[in-house]
Protein backbone atom coordinates (compact mmCIF):
# COMPACT_ATOMS: atom_id res chain seq x y z
CA UNK A 1 0.00 0.00 0.00
CA UNK A 2 1.36 3.43 -0.31
CA UNK A 3 1.86 5.33 2.21
CA UNK A 4 -0.37 8.79 2.90
CA UNK A 5 2.72 10.84 3.16
CA UNK A 6 6.06 10.12 1.81
CA UNK A 7 8.90 12.68 1.97
CA UNK A 8 12.43 12.54 0.12
CA UNK A 9 15.25 14.07 0.92
CA UNK A 10 13.67 17.15 2.32
CA UNK A 11 15.55 20.06 3.28
CA UNK A 12 14.57 23.88 3.87
CA UNK A 13 16.95 26.71 4.50
CA UNK A 14 15.55 30.37 5.72
CA UNK A 15 16.53 33.32 4.03
CA UNK A 16 19.42 31.66 1.74
CA UNK A 17 22.04 33.67 0.75
CA UNK A 18 21.68 36.90 3.57
CA UNK A 19 23.61 36.90 6.72
CA UNK A 20 20.71 34.84 8.37
CA UNK A 21 20.95 32.12 6.35
CA UNK A 22 19.47 29.22 8.97
CA UNK A 23 19.17 25.62 7.51
CA UNK A 24 15.96 24.52 9.76
CA UNK A 25 15.45 20.89 8.62
CA UNK A 26 17.90 18.48 6.44
CA UNK A 27 17.49 15.24 4.13
CA UNK A 28 14.46 13.99 6.45
CA UNK A 29 13.08 11.03 4.91
CA UNK A 30 10.03 9.48 5.95
CA UNK A 31 6.69 7.63 5.22
CA UNK A 32 3.25 7.35 6.84
CA UNK A 33 1.11 4.70 6.45
CA UNK A 34 -2.89 5.80 6.16
CA UNK A 35 -4.50 5.63 9.57
CA UNK A 36 -1.46 5.93 12.12
CA UNK A 37 -1.10 8.35 15.15
CA UNK A 38 2.39 9.94 15.04
CA UNK A 39 3.42 12.01 17.45
CA UNK A 40 6.08 14.70 16.55
CA UNK A 41 8.78 15.38 18.99
CA UNK A 42 11.15 17.93 19.72
CA UNK A 43 13.00 20.69 21.07
CA UNK A 44 12.39 23.95 20.43
CA UNK A 45 13.79 24.96 17.10
CA UNK A 46 14.10 21.06 16.60
CA UNK A 47 12.83 21.94 12.59
CA UNK A 48 9.16 20.50 13.28
CA UNK A 49 7.14 23.02 12.77
CA UNK A 50 9.13 23.98 9.72
CA UNK A 51 8.58 19.78 8.98
CA UNK A 52 4.51 19.77 8.82
CA UNK A 53 4.38 23.12 6.78
CA UNK A 54 5.85 21.39 4.25
CA UNK A 55 3.13 18.84 4.19
CA UNK A 56 0.31 20.72 3.16
CA UNK A 57 2.49 22.91 0.86
CA UNK A 58 2.51 25.70 3.05
CA UNK A 59 6.03 25.97 2.74
CA UNK A 60 8.08 25.17 -0.70
CA UNK A 61 11.06 22.30 0.22
CA UNK A 62 14.45 23.91 -0.82
CA UNK A 63 15.53 20.26 -2.41
CA UNK A 64 13.62 16.64 -1.66
CA UNK A 65 9.85 16.21 -2.43
CA UNK A 66 6.42 15.74 -0.89
CA UNK A 67 3.87 13.37 -1.67
CA UNK A 68 0.73 12.99 -0.78
CA UNK A 69 -0.86 9.61 -2.19
CA UNK A 70 2.36 8.76 -4.14
CA UNK A 71 1.81 12.43 -5.97
CA UNK A 72 4.32 15.29 -5.80
CA UNK A 73 2.23 17.89 -4.24
CA UNK A 74 4.19 20.79 -5.68
CA UNK A 75 3.42 19.40 -9.50
CA UNK A 76 1.32 22.24 -10.21
CA UNK A 77 -0.60 25.32 -7.89
CA UNK A 78 -4.12 23.47 -7.97
CA UNK A 79 -2.62 20.39 -6.60
CA UNK A 80 -0.76 22.00 -3.73
CA UNK A 81 -4.23 24.40 -2.86
CA UNK A 82 -6.37 20.77 -3.14
CA UNK A 83 -3.70 19.06 -1.02
CA UNK A 84 -4.72 21.75 1.69
CA UNK A 85 -7.93 20.60 1.69
CA UNK A 86 -6.68 17.13 2.17
CA UNK A 87 -4.23 17.58 4.73
CA UNK A 88 -5.45 19.83 7.31
CA UNK A 89 -2.68 21.87 9.30
CA UNK A 90 -4.01 23.24 12.69
CA UNK A 91 -1.49 26.17 14.13
CA UNK A 92 -0.16 26.75 17.87
CA UNK A 93 -2.29 28.98 19.10
CA UNK A 94 -4.91 28.78 16.22
CA UNK A 95 -7.50 31.21 18.33
CA UNK A 96 -5.57 34.02 16.93
CA UNK A 97 -6.75 32.97 13.35
CA UNK A 98 -10.64 33.29 13.92
CA UNK A 99 -11.34 36.54 12.32
CA UNK A 100 -15.41 35.70 11.10
CA UNK A 101 -18.09 37.90 13.29
CA UNK A 102 -19.89 34.11 14.01
CA UNK A 103 -18.48 30.78 15.57
CA UNK A 104 -20.66 29.22 12.33
CA UNK A 105 -19.14 31.12 9.40
CA UNK A 106 -15.76 30.80 10.91
CA UNK A 107 -16.20 27.20 10.93
CA UNK A 108 -17.60 27.45 7.64
CA UNK A 109 -14.74 29.52 6.53
CA UNK A 110 -12.85 25.99 5.02
CA UNK A 111 -15.81 24.25 3.39
CA UNK A 112 -16.19 27.26 1.71
CA UNK A 113 -12.97 27.85 0.12
CA UNK A 114 -13.75 24.60 -0.95
CA UNK A 115 -16.57 25.86 -2.77
CA UNK A 116 -19.38 23.12 -1.73
CA UNK A 117 -22.96 23.27 -1.21
CA UNK A 118 -25.07 25.27 1.07
CA UNK A 119 -26.57 22.32 2.59
CA UNK A 120 -22.76 19.91 2.34
CA UNK A 121 -20.99 22.88 4.22
CA UNK A 122 -23.84 22.86 6.79
CA UNK A 123 -23.70 18.86 7.70
CA UNK A 124 -19.85 19.74 7.98
CA UNK A 125 -19.65 22.44 10.09
CA UNK A 126 -22.38 20.96 12.63
CA UNK A 127 -20.53 17.88 12.19
CA UNK A 128 -16.94 19.30 13.18
CA UNK A 129 -18.79 21.73 16.35
CA UNK A 130 -19.72 17.93 17.14
CA UNK A 131 -16.43 16.54 17.22
CA UNK A 132 -15.27 19.15 19.51
CA UNK A 133 -18.00 19.76 21.84
CA UNK A 134 -18.98 23.10 20.56
CA UNK A 135 -22.58 24.08 21.53
CA UNK A 136 -24.92 25.01 18.74
CA UNK A 137 -26.25 28.36 21.01
CA UNK A 138 -23.00 29.22 21.00
CA UNK A 139 -23.03 29.37 16.78
CA UNK A 140 -24.30 32.92 16.18
CA UNK A 141 -21.63 34.07 18.89
CA UNK A 142 -19.17 36.23 18.18
CA UNK A 143 -16.10 33.77 18.00
CA UNK A 144 -13.91 36.58 19.71
CA UNK A 145 -15.92 36.81 23.09
CA UNK A 146 -15.51 33.35 23.74
CA UNK A 147 -12.90 31.73 26.35
CA UNK A 148 -9.83 30.58 25.51
CA UNK A 149 -10.45 26.99 25.57
CA UNK A 150 -13.72 27.57 23.67
CA UNK A 151 -11.56 29.80 20.78
CA UNK A 152 -9.18 26.98 20.50
CA UNK A 153 -11.54 24.12 19.89
CA UNK A 154 -13.42 26.81 17.49
CA UNK A 155 -10.20 26.79 15.35
CA UNK A 156 -9.69 23.27 15.68
CA UNK A 157 -13.97 22.50 14.20
CA UNK A 158 -12.68 25.12 11.07
CA UNK A 159 -10.40 22.73 9.75
CA UNK A 160 -12.00 19.52 10.95
CA UNK A 161 -15.01 21.07 8.88
CA UNK A 162 -13.10 20.41 6.13
CA UNK A 163 -13.07 16.50 6.77
CA UNK A 164 -9.25 16.15 6.02
CA UNK A 165 -7.34 12.48 5.44
CA UNK A 166 -4.96 13.83 7.81
CA UNK A 167 -5.01 16.24 10.33
CA UNK A 168 -1.90 17.66 11.76
CA UNK A 169 -1.90 19.61 14.90
CA UNK A 170 1.13 21.73 16.57
CA UNK A 171 1.18 21.91 20.11
CA UNK A 172 -2.89 21.91 20.25
CA UNK A 173 -2.21 21.85 24.02
CA UNK A 174 0.00 24.87 24.52
CA UNK A 175 -1.40 27.38 27.69
CA UNK A 176 -4.47 25.75 27.99
CA UNK A 177 -5.24 24.53 32.14
CA UNK A 178 -5.37 20.22 32.61
CA UNK A 179 -9.45 19.55 31.70
CA UNK A 180 -8.52 21.99 28.92
CA UNK A 181 -5.69 19.79 27.37
CA UNK A 182 -7.59 16.80 28.22
CA UNK A 183 -10.39 17.64 26.48
CA UNK A 184 -8.57 18.61 23.33
CA UNK A 185 -6.73 15.22 23.59
CA UNK A 186 -9.91 13.16 23.80
CA UNK A 187 -11.34 15.45 20.76
CA UNK A 188 -8.54 14.28 18.53
CA UNK A 189 -8.93 10.34 19.50
CA UNK A 190 -12.21 10.65 18.81
CA UNK A 191 -11.80 11.99 15.47
CA UNK A 192 -9.13 9.41 14.80
CA UNK A 193 -11.22 6.68 15.89
CA UNK A 194 -14.56 8.07 13.89
CA UNK A 195 -13.00 9.00 10.48
CA UNK A 196 -10.10 6.73 10.82
CA UNK A 197 -7.74 9.78 9.40
CA UNK A 198 -4.03 9.90 10.05
CA UNK A 199 -3.34 12.12 13.14
CA UNK A 200 0.31 13.91 13.75
CA UNK A 201 0.55 15.35 16.95
CA UNK A 202 3.22 17.82 16.95
CA UNK A 203 4.22 18.23 21.20
CA UNK A 204 6.87 18.90 23.32
CA UNK A 205 5.03 16.79 26.00
CA UNK A 206 6.20 13.33 26.06
CA UNK A 207 3.54 12.59 28.67
CA UNK A 208 0.32 13.47 26.33
CA UNK A 209 2.22 11.48 23.31
CA UNK A 210 3.53 8.39 24.89
CA UNK A 211 -0.42 7.20 25.79
CA UNK A 212 -1.48 8.35 22.49
CA UNK A 213 0.55 7.56 19.87
CA UNK A 214 1.11 4.47 17.58
CA UNK A 215 4.36 5.81 16.09
CA UNK A 216 6.93 8.29 18.14
CA UNK A 217 9.24 10.71 16.08
CA UNK A 218 11.79 12.87 17.36
CA UNK A 219 13.04 15.92 15.59
CA UNK A 220 16.88 16.69 16.72
CA UNK A 221 18.40 20.05 14.54
CA UNK A 222 16.86 19.43 11.63
CA UNK A 223 16.93 15.77 11.45
CA UNK A 224 15.09 12.45 12.50
CA UNK A 225 17.29 11.26 15.41
CA UNK A 226 14.52 8.80 16.83
CA UNK A 227 11.65 7.06 14.97
CA UNK A 228 10.39 3.83 17.20
CA UNK A 229 7.34 2.94 18.69
CA UNK A 230 6.52 4.12 22.24
CA UNK A 231 7.19 1.82 24.05
CA UNK A 232 10.91 1.49 22.54
CA UNK A 233 11.77 4.95 22.63
CA UNK A 234 11.55 5.36 26.66
CA UNK A 235 14.31 3.44 27.44
CA UNK A 236 16.70 5.70 25.51
CA UNK A 237 16.24 8.10 28.12
CA UNK A 238 19.76 9.34 28.42
CA UNK A 239 19.38 10.32 24.71
CA UNK A 240 16.23 11.67 25.13
CA UNK A 241 17.37 14.24 27.52
CA UNK A 242 20.91 14.94 25.65
CA UNK A 243 18.12 16.38 23.27
CA UNK A 244 16.61 18.56 25.81
CA UNK A 245 13.65 16.20 26.02
CA UNK A 246 11.70 15.47 28.99
CA UNK A 247 10.67 11.41 29.16
CA UNK A 248 7.26 10.71 31.35
CA UNK A 249 7.38 10.25 34.87
CA UNK A 250 6.23 7.10 35.06
CA UNK A 251 9.14 6.08 32.78
CA UNK A 252 11.94 7.89 35.41
CA UNK A 253 9.79 5.98 38.10
CA UNK A 254 10.68 3.09 36.51
CA UNK A 255 14.24 3.76 35.71
CA UNK A 256 14.96 4.94 39.01
CA UNK A 257 13.72 1.62 40.81
CA UNK A 258 15.86 -0.23 37.91
CA UNK A 259 18.94 1.76 39.46
CA UNK A 260 18.17 0.85 43.21
CA UNK A 261 18.31 -3.16 41.36
CA UNK A 262 14.62 -4.08 40.82
CA UNK A 263 13.79 -5.78 37.73
CA UNK A 264 11.16 -3.59 36.24
CA UNK A 265 10.72 -2.96 32.38
CA UNK A 266 12.42 0.33 31.48
CA UNK A 267 9.65 0.50 28.73
CA UNK A 268 7.08 1.59 31.50
CA UNK A 269 5.48 4.80 29.42
CA UNK A 270 2.00 5.24 31.68
CA UNK A 271 0.59 5.64 35.12
CA UNK A 272 -1.47 2.39 34.45
CA UNK A 273 1.64 0.29 32.95
CA UNK A 274 3.80 1.54 36.32
CA UNK A 275 0.93 0.10 38.20
CA UNK A 276 0.93 -3.20 36.68
CA UNK A 277 4.90 -3.25 37.10
CA UNK A 278 4.97 -2.60 40.62
CA UNK A 279 2.25 -4.76 41.19
CA UNK A 280 3.44 -7.59 39.60
CA UNK A 281 7.04 -7.15 41.26
CA UNK A 282 5.41 -7.34 44.34
CA UNK A 283 3.39 -10.41 43.64
CA UNK A 284 7.05 -12.11 42.68
CA UNK A 285 7.86 -11.33 46.48
CA UNK A 286 5.58 -12.25 47.92
CA UNK A 287 6.17 -15.95 46.14
CA UNK A 288 9.79 -16.00 47.63
CA UNK B 1 8.49 35.75 1.22
CA UNK B 2 7.05 38.78 3.97
CA UNK B 3 10.21 38.38 5.76
CA UNK B 4 12.29 39.35 2.68
CA UNK B 5 11.04 42.90 2.73
CA UNK B 6 14.00 45.37 3.21
CA UNK B 7 12.16 48.08 5.30
CA UNK B 8 15.32 50.06 7.07
CA UNK B 9 16.99 46.71 7.55
CA UNK B 10 19.61 45.86 9.57
CA UNK B 11 22.68 43.74 8.62
CA UNK B 12 24.77 43.27 11.92
CA UNK B 13 28.48 43.89 11.38
CA UNK B 14 31.97 44.89 13.09
CA UNK B 15 33.18 47.19 10.71
CA UNK B 16 34.39 50.98 10.70
CA UNK B 17 31.20 52.10 9.74
CA UNK B 18 29.09 49.92 12.27
CA UNK B 19 31.37 51.22 15.31
CA UNK B 20 30.70 54.67 14.80
CA UNK B 21 27.94 56.47 17.08
CA UNK B 22 24.74 56.58 15.59
CA UNK B 23 24.84 60.68 16.59
CA UNK B 24 28.03 60.35 13.94
CA UNK B 25 26.43 58.59 11.12
CA UNK B 26 22.86 60.48 11.51
CA UNK B 27 24.99 63.82 11.25
CA UNK B 28 27.14 62.55 8.07
CA UNK B 29 23.95 61.52 6.72
CA UNK B 30 22.68 65.17 6.87
CA UNK B 31 25.61 66.35 5.70
CA UNK B 32 25.79 63.90 2.83
CA UNK B 33 22.35 65.26 1.54
CA UNK B 34 23.28 68.51 1.94
CA UNK B 35 26.87 68.27 -0.11
CA UNK B 36 25.08 66.17 -2.97
CA UNK B 37 22.05 69.24 -3.23
CA UNK B 38 25.04 71.03 -3.49
CA UNK B 39 27.09 69.29 -6.39
CA UNK B 40 26.50 70.57 -9.52
CA UNK B 41 29.68 69.65 -11.61
CA UNK B 42 30.55 66.61 -13.11
CA UNK B 43 34.02 66.60 -10.64
CA UNK B 44 31.59 67.47 -7.89
CA UNK B 45 29.47 64.24 -8.74
CA UNK B 46 32.53 62.41 -9.18
CA UNK B 47 33.72 63.28 -5.38
CA UNK B 48 30.35 62.00 -4.30
CA UNK B 49 30.41 58.94 -5.92
CA UNK B 50 33.74 58.27 -4.96
CA UNK B 51 32.42 58.87 -1.35
CA UNK B 52 29.58 56.30 -1.82
CA UNK B 53 31.70 53.69 -2.89
CA UNK B 54 34.15 54.38 -0.58
CA UNK B 55 31.51 54.23 2.13
CA UNK B 56 29.83 51.07 1.12
CA UNK B 57 33.18 49.56 0.91
CA UNK B 58 34.30 50.40 4.65
CA UNK B 59 31.03 48.69 5.32
CA UNK B 60 31.36 45.49 3.25
CA UNK B 61 27.96 45.66 2.76
CA UNK B 62 26.39 43.20 0.21
CA UNK B 63 25.85 45.72 -3.30
CA UNK B 64 23.27 42.44 -4.00
CA UNK B 65 20.77 43.97 -0.77
CA UNK B 66 21.85 47.96 -1.94
CA UNK B 67 19.87 47.06 -5.37
CA UNK B 68 17.65 45.18 -3.73
CA UNK B 69 16.42 48.33 -1.54
CA UNK B 70 16.46 50.22 -4.88
CA UNK B 71 14.21 48.01 -6.64
CA UNK B 72 10.84 49.43 -4.61
CA UNK B 73 11.98 53.05 -6.42
CA UNK B 74 13.05 52.09 -9.76
CA UNK B 75 9.60 53.72 -11.01
CA UNK B 76 10.24 57.22 -9.46
CA UNK B 77 13.95 57.26 -10.64
CA UNK B 78 13.47 56.51 -14.27
CA UNK B 79 10.18 58.92 -14.13
CA UNK B 80 12.33 61.83 -12.66
CA UNK B 81 14.96 61.06 -14.87
CA UNK B 82 12.43 60.97 -17.95
CA UNK B 83 10.71 64.27 -16.70
CA UNK B 84 14.48 66.12 -16.98
CA UNK B 85 15.12 64.72 -20.29
CA UNK B 86 11.88 65.79 -21.90
CA UNK B 87 11.96 69.14 -20.21
CA UNK B 88 14.92 70.64 -19.98
CA UNK B 89 15.11 73.34 -22.48
CA UNK B 90 19.26 73.44 -24.17
CA UNK B 91 20.09 73.28 -27.53
CA UNK B 92 18.36 70.09 -29.15
CA UNK B 93 19.75 66.74 -30.42
CA UNK B 94 17.04 64.55 -31.50
CA UNK B 95 13.23 65.50 -32.12
CA UNK B 96 10.01 64.08 -32.66
CA UNK B 97 6.71 64.42 -32.10
CA UNK B 98 6.27 67.15 -29.29
CA UNK B 99 9.24 66.39 -27.58
CA UNK B 100 12.67 67.90 -27.85
CA UNK B 101 16.19 66.22 -25.90
CA UNK B 102 18.54 68.75 -25.68
CA UNK B 103 21.94 68.28 -24.29
CA UNK B 104 21.48 69.76 -21.55
CA UNK B 105 18.15 67.81 -21.20
CA UNK B 106 20.48 64.57 -21.10
CA UNK B 107 23.12 65.91 -18.51
CA UNK B 108 19.78 66.99 -15.86
CA UNK B 109 18.52 63.51 -16.42
CA UNK B 110 21.84 61.61 -15.56
CA UNK B 111 23.03 64.09 -12.57
CA UNK B 112 18.64 63.69 -10.96
CA UNK B 113 18.97 59.76 -11.84
CA UNK B 114 22.64 59.95 -9.78
CA UNK B 115 21.53 62.16 -7.15
CA UNK B 116 18.17 60.31 -6.29
CA UNK B 117 20.36 56.76 -6.27
CA UNK B 118 23.24 58.26 -4.45
CA UNK B 119 20.86 60.22 -1.58
CA UNK B 120 18.88 56.48 -1.05
CA UNK B 121 22.25 54.79 -0.94
CA UNK B 122 23.15 57.04 1.80
CA UNK B 123 20.50 56.59 3.95
CA UNK B 124 20.39 53.10 3.80
CA UNK B 125 24.01 52.92 4.53
CA UNK B 126 22.68 54.74 7.80
CA UNK B 127 19.92 51.73 8.41
CA UNK B 128 21.70 48.58 7.43
CA UNK B 129 24.56 49.71 9.03
CA UNK B 130 23.15 50.74 12.57
CA UNK B 131 20.42 49.29 14.70
CA UNK B 132 16.98 50.81 14.95
CA UNK B 133 17.42 50.67 18.76
CA UNK B 134 20.96 53.24 18.47
CA UNK B 135 19.11 55.05 15.56
CA UNK B 136 16.59 55.98 18.00
CA UNK B 137 18.85 56.60 20.90
CA UNK B 138 21.43 58.70 18.61
CA UNK B 139 18.18 61.01 17.30
CA UNK B 140 16.73 61.27 20.77
CA UNK B 141 19.71 62.68 21.87
CA UNK B 142 20.07 64.92 18.68
CA UNK B 143 16.79 66.35 19.32
CA UNK B 144 17.52 67.31 22.96
CA UNK B 145 17.77 71.08 22.31
CA UNK B 146 13.84 70.89 21.09
CA UNK B 147 12.74 70.17 24.24
CA UNK B 148 13.53 73.51 25.45
CA UNK B 149 10.44 74.88 22.80
CA UNK B 150 8.30 71.95 24.44
CA UNK B 151 8.73 69.09 21.61
CA UNK B 152 8.45 65.84 23.51
CA UNK B 153 11.44 64.46 22.37
CA UNK B 154 11.49 61.76 24.62
CA UNK B 155 7.92 60.18 23.36
CA UNK B 156 8.63 60.58 19.68
CA UNK B 157 11.55 58.31 20.38
CA UNK B 158 10.40 56.11 22.43
CA UNK B 159 7.05 55.70 20.06
CA UNK B 160 9.25 55.08 17.23
CA UNK B 161 11.60 52.69 18.77
CA UNK B 162 8.59 50.76 19.92
CA UNK B 163 6.83 50.87 16.21
CA UNK B 164 10.43 49.99 14.80
CA UNK B 165 10.40 47.29 17.48
CA UNK B 166 6.93 45.51 16.25
CA UNK B 167 7.58 45.86 13.15
CA UNK B 168 9.46 42.32 12.56
CA UNK B 169 6.95 41.24 15.40
CA UNK B 170 3.93 42.10 13.00
CA UNK B 171 5.32 40.75 9.78
CA UNK B 172 5.78 37.52 11.03
CA UNK B 173 2.48 37.80 12.98
CA UNK B 174 1.12 38.33 9.63
CA UNK B 175 2.92 35.24 7.76
CA UNK B 176 1.44 32.77 10.43
CA UNK B 177 -1.71 33.95 10.19
CA UNK B 178 -1.57 34.05 6.76
CA UNK B 179 -0.02 30.48 6.68
CA UNK B 180 -3.12 29.78 8.77
CA UNK B 181 -5.86 30.83 6.58
CA UNK B 182 -4.40 29.34 3.54
CA UNK B 183 -4.61 25.99 5.55
CA UNK B 184 -8.13 26.54 5.50
CA UNK B 185 -7.90 27.30 1.57
CA UNK B 186 -7.51 31.08 1.63
CA UNK B 187 -6.52 32.34 -1.55
CA UNK B 188 -4.57 35.90 -0.98
CA UNK B 189 -2.80 35.22 -4.74
CA UNK B 190 -4.95 34.80 -7.60
CA UNK B 191 -9.09 36.22 -8.78
CA UNK B 192 -9.70 39.97 -9.36
CA UNK B 193 -9.19 43.12 -7.42
CA UNK B 194 -12.35 42.88 -5.86
CA UNK B 195 -12.09 38.83 -4.56
CA UNK B 196 -8.42 40.13 -3.54
CA UNK B 197 -9.37 42.70 -1.53
CA UNK B 198 -12.03 40.53 0.14
CA UNK B 199 -9.52 37.69 0.77
CA UNK B 200 -7.86 40.50 3.19
CA UNK B 201 -10.09 40.32 5.53
CA UNK B 202 -9.59 37.12 7.08
CA UNK B 203 -6.05 38.32 7.43
CA UNK B 204 -6.51 41.88 8.59
CA UNK B 205 -9.61 41.10 11.51
CA UNK B 206 -6.77 38.76 13.26
CA UNK B 207 -3.88 40.91 12.51
CA UNK B 208 -5.91 44.31 14.46
CA UNK B 209 -7.22 42.04 16.95
CA UNK B 210 -3.52 41.16 18.14
CA UNK B 211 -1.75 44.03 17.80
CA UNK B 212 -3.95 46.03 19.93
CA UNK B 213 -3.77 43.13 22.41
CA UNK B 214 0.09 43.86 22.60
CA UNK B 215 -0.37 47.43 22.47
CA UNK B 216 -2.14 46.35 26.04
CA UNK B 217 0.52 44.14 26.87
CA UNK B 218 3.11 46.13 26.65
CA UNK B 219 1.52 48.98 28.13
CA UNK B 220 0.68 47.05 31.62
CA UNK B 221 4.35 45.24 31.79
CA UNK B 222 5.92 48.98 31.25
CA UNK B 223 4.02 50.51 33.73
CA UNK B 224 4.76 47.37 35.86
CA UNK B 225 8.65 48.53 35.31
CA UNK B 226 7.20 51.96 36.52
CA UNK B 227 7.44 53.38 33.63
CA UNK B 228 7.28 57.38 33.71
CA UNK B 229 8.54 59.20 31.06
CA UNK B 230 11.95 60.71 30.40
CA UNK B 231 12.47 61.58 33.91
CA UNK B 232 16.24 60.71 35.40
CA UNK B 233 16.37 57.30 33.33
CA UNK B 234 19.84 56.06 33.01
CA UNK B 235 20.93 53.86 30.04
CA UNK B 236 22.40 50.37 29.90
CA UNK B 237 24.34 51.26 26.77
CA UNK B 238 25.23 55.27 26.93
CA UNK B 239 26.66 56.71 23.54
CA UNK B 240 29.88 57.88 23.71
CA UNK B 241 32.22 59.48 20.64
CA UNK B 242 35.08 58.48 20.32
CA UNK B 243 38.13 59.68 18.11
CA UNK B 244 37.00 57.77 15.02
CA UNK B 245 34.12 59.58 15.48
CA UNK B 246 35.41 63.34 15.21
CA UNK B 247 37.79 62.12 12.68
CA UNK B 248 34.93 61.01 10.63
CA UNK B 249 32.85 64.09 11.35
CA UNK B 250 35.71 66.23 10.41
CA UNK B 251 36.06 64.31 6.70
CA UNK B 252 32.36 64.88 6.14
CA UNK B 253 32.66 68.31 6.62
CA UNK B 254 35.63 68.67 4.63
CA UNK B 255 33.90 66.71 1.86
CA UNK B 256 30.94 69.37 2.20
CA UNK B 257 32.77 72.40 2.23
CA UNK B 258 34.90 71.49 -0.42
CA UNK B 259 31.20 70.85 -2.17
CA UNK B 260 30.37 74.02 -1.83
CA UNK B 261 33.99 75.44 -2.38
CA UNK B 262 33.76 73.83 -5.86
CA UNK B 263 30.03 74.82 -6.46
CA UNK B 264 30.88 78.88 -5.61
CA UNK B 265 33.50 78.55 -8.08
CA UNK B 266 31.19 76.99 -10.82
CA UNK B 267 33.05 73.70 -11.72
Amino acid sequence: MTPIIKVEGLTHVYSEGTPFKKVAIEQIDLEIPEGQFLGLIGHTGSGKSTFIQHLNGLLKPTSGRVLYKGEDIARSKEATRDVRFKVGLVFQYPEHQLFEETVYRDIAFGPKNMKLSEAEIDERVREAAGFVGVPEELFQRSPLELSGGQKRRIAIAGVLAMRPDVLILDEPTAGLDPSGRESILSNVVNYHKASGATVILVTHSMEDVARLAQRLIVFHNGRVAIDAPPSQIFSRAEELRSMGLEIPKSTAIALRLRELGLPISPSVYTVEQLKNAILSLREEAKKC
Amino acid sequence: MLKDITLGQYFPGNTIVHRLDPRTKLILTVVFIAALFTAKSYISYGIMLLTVAVCIGLSRINLKSIFKGLKPLVFIIILSGLLNLLYTQGKPIVEFWIFTISWEGVRAAVFMILRIMMLITGTFLLTYTTSPIALTDGMEILMNPLKKIKVPVHELAMMMSIALRFIPTLIEETDKIMSAQKARGADFETGKLTDRAKALLPLLVPLFVSAFRRADELATAMECRCYHGDESRTRMKTLKMENIDFAALVLGIMLLAGIIVLSVFGL
